[in-house]
């Protein structure tokens, strides 16, 4: 019993302190009496406890099963096909196929029909295999467990997918809500909990939920064994925020409010079970109604090439229109003298001179399947083959792998892997993507005095490079050894942002803590000038907070549950001076004091008589407390600006050095906080707190109004102490990354759901933001107006055009423009008449940071960059906020990593770390862009310099439709002779190695550009086609007349003809694809020259079979062809004369105009980069885009800043840190 | 007495064991990595130049050789089918050739321009004739030329499957029934030369494709004659002038192989050629011409090849110069760093 008791005192405690904040008098039902339940929309009826009630009408309620798949067993057929022949090319090919069986057919049926089933079954079954992927995800996720109500107060577990609506469930700590649940009573006597919704909205601090008083006492399992209640409420909508609906319990009806609703996919925190009924299930809880329906996306490229093959299509048209006029004119005027034919006895109407319209017609038909080889039916195939291979690659790439969380990339859907090349804005997600969500604790400024000598990487790496150029060595510029000493020793070094004398010394790290200086460390700081003020410090570290320690049995530690990670951040550091907090009372703050190493800790007491909470109003927070001594004292942390306008006259006094302090550790992309005090007289005191009180328990809306203007009476005459400078850790390689990207020519916008302090310190750290830029802020301010929003609506746009004004009258072309957005102002921004104006702006600026956006709102935004400039956008996250977004942008890409899975489940591409965008983009996404662009073109002028022959040799025919090559020729034509090729070209090609690409990142501007795609580039190699397809057919035909073409005097037979014209095209095809190819390995030369052998191994076997089957194609090769001179003489000249242009145009396009590319694959081949590293390394740092933002571009700004001051005789170049 | 133990189960199993990540990390192979170590070709001028100049290295001698084994052919090219019909028949040519009562015979002198070696292949050569037209082509059944028991199989024979009683014809099918009846004979001054007509068809084409035991059955019986007749009591192996015909030619005009003259024929030689003019092209204008010729390692008289080969030749060792000259005039450095975009055009874009 005893011990009961002392659980439930502490968890008084432990709540109390939060219930300042949402502490609200009873459940009122009057105000607030949600006014329209049962009617539309909001018709929901839940009896809790009898979940068996929802199993049949008419409250048939789903399961919660939840099902992403996008096909099931059943509608896998029907759907898969329909989604195949949305291709306009697969509808074509059907209708040959059908035709096919028809007389008017040129062709065997199997020769249409097979290759048609081929591609579509190829695509279905990468279809499948994606879906299957997709269903064992959902399998895993339903098949969590969770504890649910059975009967007579019994709970056992359960499968999620087995929760129905009505249930009970007991969830405990850190496990995630199976449901939308309405908070019934938790651990806590109050009824609250703690959750955390990063998976929903991004955000990582804690909410509180808080239960209805009246089920508070139903918090032991057995409490339920008859409980009912019926909850009527609001239909199942995507609405995050709202919640309207009321109780019936106890013959009483009680409103319900957001506040007592536990969505699905968030987790319980800090609270060690809370028991809740089932609202909403599976598909209809509101996480699951945010889901859109995740959109099949399309590249680029293959838009483009659906309008190709339009184009093909009316050539197709065209000829097939020509043909078969040609076809009547000859019917009508020749065919009644060609007696051999006897046309007049012709019951099909396919020949009848006397009807030659119908015979056209029937014809025109019969043109559109031989012609088919123009519309390249292996394309789609092949290119599904070709991407499935390089996600393969992108899956297996090590460099892409994270051993940390055991995850490699995975490129969740193939269609976009050329996409990946072509991207112009990266949009991304803060928390999770950029940062990890850990603080470090890492400088701070003490009475003037800056303390912590561990260096951020941007002072860092301009302090070497101005080293290096003072040297008068620009070799050893700091840019150019991070990049070429490969990526492992500079990385690291970056990372710590330390120098390398502590780097030792920094390596047994304690999370939240890198703080590095001798002076402040092992009680050293007692010996500084300021140590009383210094201990005031680390007094306020200690007590200023709304944190809980909680002990770690085993190592005797402490850590912290602390609202933010900053706040966990402070105490660690406080514990690390010798401060630890050790225990928090209901009135009392315990911190045990140890000034010096040697000494043993003292426990102190202090009484905690007030706390002000932080609120993003009032960016600050404080405290009231009364010391062993019985001073009183007001504690203060907060914003700078805010601390500084509130100091006393004679508080000012390190105002100016640690302005200066701030001012730098703000460039370092630190995250900085004043502290300050006051000591309070007990009479001012007593009559503040009596005000206080008063505030506090006010009901109504106005209370926080109100606690807020006291609070600021108090919070005044402040002395101020110093500053903290905290590390918002970055992931892993973030900045560097960043900083290639922006070489890269990418833009970058930070989209948040986070406050828009820590966006921008975020924005600082990595390198997004530098001082020097120009911030340009757009905000709602709170207008007294008739109309509110349309009075936001003017402020803004006059804002939005002010800042455009500026931006466009900005001379100086080193000027760089930030443009900083809050969720609120974006509402107006997005809509209709203004988000032009708006994206027109945000575009010009170098970085482009929104916060607290909502779900929606990132999505929104992405779709405004996406329509607005027409170009591709990446969007990034982790989390479930971002799933909008993924599934808005062209490419989304997740990130998987600790926690849920819903943004990779949405995204195209998962990757473990942003870092690896950099090798995702920049490599695979070049490569792959430019496989991709290269390929498709060689299938367009593949299949024309094929199917042309196949046009001019019909008109020679009569127009008759006859084709000259056997069917079997025309069938292996693109489904085994030319198509292994291509597909090493689309997988293996590489223009230069990816450790090219990431050196110059200059190289990927070729996609977003499309110097590979665009028309010139499509028609050149249509037009080499066409060029080829008349060498190939009029050469033959002049060489093979009509005169002997062996020395036994035999003529050629149509079989001898169509068979050295397709040998021909297979040389001329392959020889043309080997030129293309720069990069060849033995798989290469396997397809290129196995096609050519498989040709010729395929003549002879087909010669061999039975005539029956070869017909006149019977022994060609051994008897007819192989003997006769002219025939290997034909090859070889067709060959050489179809490739010598192309040669000549790439020669001379190498010679005189090369590409970036091209330089390069000659400096490699040269190995110029061994012998003149100079020249090499000076080449990689200039190989970047211009770009405004990024490390690089910071440490330029600082290296300028810097020469500023050696010029003015201060030099500071070997510890710019300590000035 | 508070339900503790639900409260320390701690729930969230996600956590991967370490066997599981081990087994996502990807393998290692140069392939999978695409390290694979590959050739790099670039086309350097050293490269360009020797390439173009060896393409016209090869291709001028052959251009020159079949220039020459063209040259050696010597060739008599006979157009008869105007000369043949009787000068009061010159307006109807169809009415006479439909007649089956005129007599159809014809002769024509040939002079020989130059030696010619035996053998002396004897062609018939059509023009205007669409012996590739699809309802010709298709018009065939090879089972029923193969096999004797095949007879029945008439398949895609249409107009000529069967005849009017319903039994097959063998050889069915257009290509069969239109065969070539003119037929030639040649005299040297008063000597009788023979034109053995053996082995003008493919070898594969008599032993595989037409039956030995196959007989002509039905032929040309119905109310339509198209050409030739076949002799009843010869095997389909043994008619090769059916063989040939029933290779159809590629091209509206084209030659087929009537037989050999094994004997060499002088300068000036006179030959009188005895020809039966039964086939009809009146109908739809096409000529008629005989031709007698020799044939060299490339086969007949064919300037083309040789020209072709010259051309493309002849514009390789063009393009050699001209890429000689562009590597000389406007010299370029390869791998020089100065003709990346970003040092061309310094402002960036």
């Amino acid at each position: 019993m005893a011990r009961g008791d002392r659980r439930r005192r502490e968890r008084l405690r432990w709540s109390k302190l939060y219930s300042f904040n949402c502490f609200r008098p009873g459940a009122q039902l009057d105000a607030e009496a949600p006014q329209s339940l049962g009617g539309p929309g909001f018709s929901r009826i839940v009896h809790c406890n009898q979940s068996q009630i929802h199993r049949k009408k008419p409250l048939n309620y789903p399961t919660n099963y939840i099902s992403t798949t996008k096909y099931n067993i059943i509608t896998f057929l029907p759907k898969a096909l329909f989604e195949q022949f949305r291709r306009v090319a697969n509808i074509y090919f059907l209708l040959a196929a059908i035709l096919s069986l028809t007389p008017v057919t040129p062709f065997t049926p199997l020769s249409m029909i097979a290759p048609l089933v081929f591609v579509v079954g190829m695509s279905m079954l990468k279809e499948a295999l994606e879906d299957w992927r997709r269903f064992i995800q959902d399998m895993k996720v339903n098949r969590r467990k969770v504890n649910v109500h059975s009967e007579a107060g019994q709970f056992c577990y359960k499968h999620w997918l087995k929760i129905r609506v009505g249930d009970v469930v007991k969830v405990e700590k850190d496990q995630f809500f199976p449901a939308d649940l309405l908070l019934l009573s938790s651990s806590y006597d109050d009824g609250i909990c703690y959750v955390e919704t990063m998976n929903l909205d991004g955000e990582t601090n804690l909410k509180v939920k808080r239960s209805l008083e009246v089920t508070l006492p139903l918090d032991e399992d057995e409490a339920f064994k008859d409980f009912t209640a019926t909850i009527r409420c609001e239909d199942p909508n995507p609405n995050l925020y709202t919640f309207v609906g009321n109780l019936e319990y106890d013959r009483q009806v009680f409103a319900l409010d957001p506040n007592q609703i536990l969505l699905r996919d968030s987790k319980l925190r800090n609270t060690s079970y809370v028991y809740g009924v089932v609202i909403f299930t599976g598909h209809h809880s509101k996480v699951m109604q945010n889901a859109t329906e995740s959109p099949s996306k399309r590249s680029n490229i293959e838009k483009k090439m659906d309008r190709v093959i339009y184009f093909l299509f009316s050539i197709l048209v065209l000829i097939s229109l020509i043909s078969s006029i040609g076809f009547g004119v000859k019917t009508k005027y020749g065919m009644p003298h060609w007696w051999y034919l006897q046309p007049e006895d012709d019951p099909t109407n396919l020949y009848d001179p006397k009807k030659p319209v119908v015979s056209g017609i029937f014809h025109l038909v019969t043109a559109l399947i031989l012609y088919g080889y123009l519309i390249p039916i292996s394309l789609y195939v092949s290119i599904e083959v070709v991407k499935v291979l390089q996600a393969m690659f992108i899956n297996n790439d090590l460099h892409m792998y994270d051993e940390d969380t055991g995850n490699p990339a995975q490129a969740r859907t193939s269609n976009l892997n050329e996409e990946l090349g072509q991207v112009d804005t990266i949009l991304s997600d803060k928390t999770g993507t950029l940062t990890c969500n850990q603080m470090d604790f890492l400088k701070c400024s003490i009475a003037g005095v800056s303390y912590g000598l561990v260096s951020s990487e941007v002072e860092m790496a301009a302090a070497k490079q101005m080293a290096s150029e003072a040297s008068g060595d620009p070799d050893r510029s700091s840019t150019g050894q991070w990049e070429t000493s490969g990526h492992r020793p500079s990385e690291i070094e970056l990372e710590c942002g330390i120098s390398s004398t502590f780097e030792k010394a920094r390596k047994p790290t304690i999370k939240g803590f890198s703080f590095e200086d001798d002076r402040l460390m092992k009680g050293n700081w007692m010996k500084e000038p300021n140590a009383s003020t210094i201990l005031l410090f680390f007094r306020i570290l200690g007590l200023c907070h709304t944190a809980i320690p909680e002990l770690n049995e085993k190592t005797g530690d402490f850590s912290y549950e602390a609202e933010s990670p900053d706040e966990a951040a402070f105490l660690v550091a406080a514990r690390e001076f010798g401060f630890e907090f050790c225990k928090r009372t209901q009135s009392s703050v315990f911190i045990r004091e140890r000034y010096s190493s040697s000494e043993d800790p003292v426990e102190r007491e202090f009484k905690i008589l007030n706390l002000l909470e932080f609120s993003s109003k009032r960016k600050r927070m404080s405290v009231v407390v009364r010391d062993e001594s019985g001073q009183l004292l007001l504690l203060c942390k907060g914003a700078d600006s805010i601390i500084f306008e509130r100091l006393s006259k004679n508080g000012k006094m390190f105002e100016s050095d640690t302005t200066k302090h701030l001012n730098e550790y703000g460039e370092a992309g630190l995250r900085t906080l004043a502290l300050a005090y006051r000591v309070l007289q007990e009479s001012e005191y007593a009559a503040w707190n009596a005000e206080f009180v008063k505030a506090k328990t006010t009901i109504g809306g106005d209370r926080e109004g109100q606690l807020e203007h006291v609070s600021d009476l108090i919070e005044k005459e402040l002395i101020l102490v110093g500053a903290t400078a905290v590390e918002d850790k970055l992931q892993k390689g973030v900045p560097q990354c960043i900083d290639k990207l922006a070489q890269a020519g990418l833009k970058i916008w930070v989209l948040t759901g986070d406050k828009i302090e820590t966006a921008i310190n975020i924005g600082f750290a990595c390198s997004l933001l530098r001082q020097g830029m120009r911030q340009i802020r757009l905000s709602t301010v709170d207008l007294i107006a008739q109309d509110v929003k349309k009075a936001a609506k003017e402020n803004l746009l006059m804002q939005i055009t002010n800042a455009s004004q500026m931006v466009k009258l900005e001379k100086d072309p080193d000027a760089a423009f930030a443009l900083i957005i809050d969720g609120k102002t974006l509402t107006y921004a997005l809509e209709d008449d203004m988000k032009n104006l708006f994206l027109n702006l945000a575009v010009d600026c170098a970085s482009v940071i929104c916060c607290r956006v909502s779900p929606k709102q990132k999505a929104l935004v992405t779709r405004l960059v996406k329509e607005g400039t027409g170009k591709t956008t990446l969007a990034i996250g982790d989390g479930a906020n971002d799933v909008g977004m993924i599934q808005e942008a062209d490419i989304g890409v997740g990130i998987s990593g600790v926690e849920g899975m819903q943004a990779v489940m949405a995204s195209d591409f998962s990757i473990s770390q942003f870092r690896f965008l950099e090798r995702l983009l920049l490599v695979h996404g070049h490569w792959c862009y430019k496989r991709i662009a290269q390929m498709i073109c060689y299938f367009f002028y593949k299949n024309i310099a094929f199917g042309l022959t196949i046009f001019y040799f019909e008109a020679f025919t009569g127009f008759s439709g006859q084709s000259v090559y056997d069917d079997w020729y025309m069938l292996l034509f693109n489904v085994i002779l030319t198509s292994l090729p291509v597909i090493s070209l689309g997988v293996f090609e590489q223009d230069v190695s990816s450790e090219v690409c990431l050196q110059f990142p200059a190289l990927y501007q070729q996609g977003p550009r499309n110097l590979f795609f665009d028309w010139y580039r499509i028609f050149g190699w249509m037009g080499n086609g066409l060029y080829s397809s008349l060498v190939i057919y009029f050469l033959n035909i002049s060489i093979f007349y009509d005169h002997a073409f062996r020395a036994g005097g035999q003529t050629a037979d149509m079989a001898a003809v169509g068979t050295t014209m397709f040998t021909c095209i297979i040389w001329a095809v392959n020889v043309q694809i080997a030129l293309t190819m720069s990069h060849f390995t033995w798989i290469q030369h396997l397809f290129v020259w196995g096609s050519i052998m498989t040709w010729y191994l395929f003549l002879l076997a087909y010669g061999m079979s039975s005539p029956l089957i070869s017909k006149n194609a019977y022994q060609i090769l051994l008897e007819a062809l192989g003997p006769a001179p002219i025939y290997w003489a034909s090859t070889l000249i067709v060959t050489a004369a179809c490739n010598i242009p192309y040669l000549a145009h790439i020669s001379y396009q190498r010679a005189c105009n090369p590409l970036d590319h091209h330089v390069i694959q000659e400096i490699k081949y040269y190995k110029k980069d061994v012998e003149d590293q100079h020249m090499w390394k000076r080449e990689k740092t200039k190989a970047r885009q211009e770009t405004k933002i990024g490390f690089t571009a910071r440490v330029d700004a600082k290296i300028k800043q810097l020469r500023g001051k050696l010029h003015r005789k201060i030099p500071s170049l070997n510890n710019p840190t300590v000035t | 007495m508070m339900n503790q133990a639900g409260g320390s189960t701690s729930g969230s199993g996600d956590a991967a064991p370490a066997p599981r990540r081990n087994s996502k990390r990807p393998k290692y192979s140069r392939f999978t990595q695409q390290e694979l170590p590959a050739c790099k070709p670039i086309l350097t001028p050293q490269w360009v130049i020797s390439v173009f100049t060896l393409i016209g290295v090869i291709f001028i001698p052959i251009g020159v050789a079949s220039l020459l084994a063209s040259n050696k052919v010597v060739e008599i090219v006979d157009r008869y089918e105007t000369e043949c019909v009787p000068k009061n028949m010159t307006n109807d040519k169809v009415a006479y050739i439909r007649n089956a009562a005129i007599d159809k015979t014809c002769t024509r002198t040939l002079k020989v321009p130059k030696d010619m070696d035996q053998p002396i292949y004897v062609y018939y050569q059509l023009d205007n004739f669409y012996q590739n037209h699809r309802r010709y082509v298709k018009s065939r059944n090879d089972a029923q030329l193969k096999d004797a028991g095949k007879a029945n199989e008439t398949d895609s024979c249409d107009p000529e499957k069967t005849t009017a009683d319903g039994s097959p014809i063998v050889p069915c099918g257009l290509i069969a029934w239109s065969l070539f009846n003119d037929t030639y004979r040649f005299t040297l001054g008063n000597k009788n030369l023979s034109v053995n007509k053996k082995n003008i068809s493919w070898k594969s084409d008599r032993n595989h494709k037409f039956g030995k035991d196959v007989y002509p059955k039905n032929f040309q019986n119905g109310t339509l004659i198209g050409g030739a007749k076949l002799d009843p009591n010869k095997s389909l192996s043994e008619q090769e002038d059916l063989i040939v015909w029933m290779r159809t030619a590629a091209l509206p005009t084209f030659r087929k192989l009537y037989g050999r003259i094994e004997v060499d024929l002088k300068e000036n030689d006179t030959i009188t050629v005895t020809l039966e003019n039964n086939y009809n092209t009146y109908s739809f204008n096409g000529k008629k011409k005989l031709v007698l010729s020799t044939a060299s390692w490339l086969g007949g008289k064919n300037d083309f090849l040789g020209i072709a080969y010259l051309t493309v030749g002849g514009s390789c060792f063009f393009l050699a110069t001209a890429f000689t000259v562009i590597y000389l005039v406007k010299p370029r450095k390869l791998g020089d760093p100065s003709y990346l975009s970003w040092n061309r055009n310094p402002s960036g874009r």
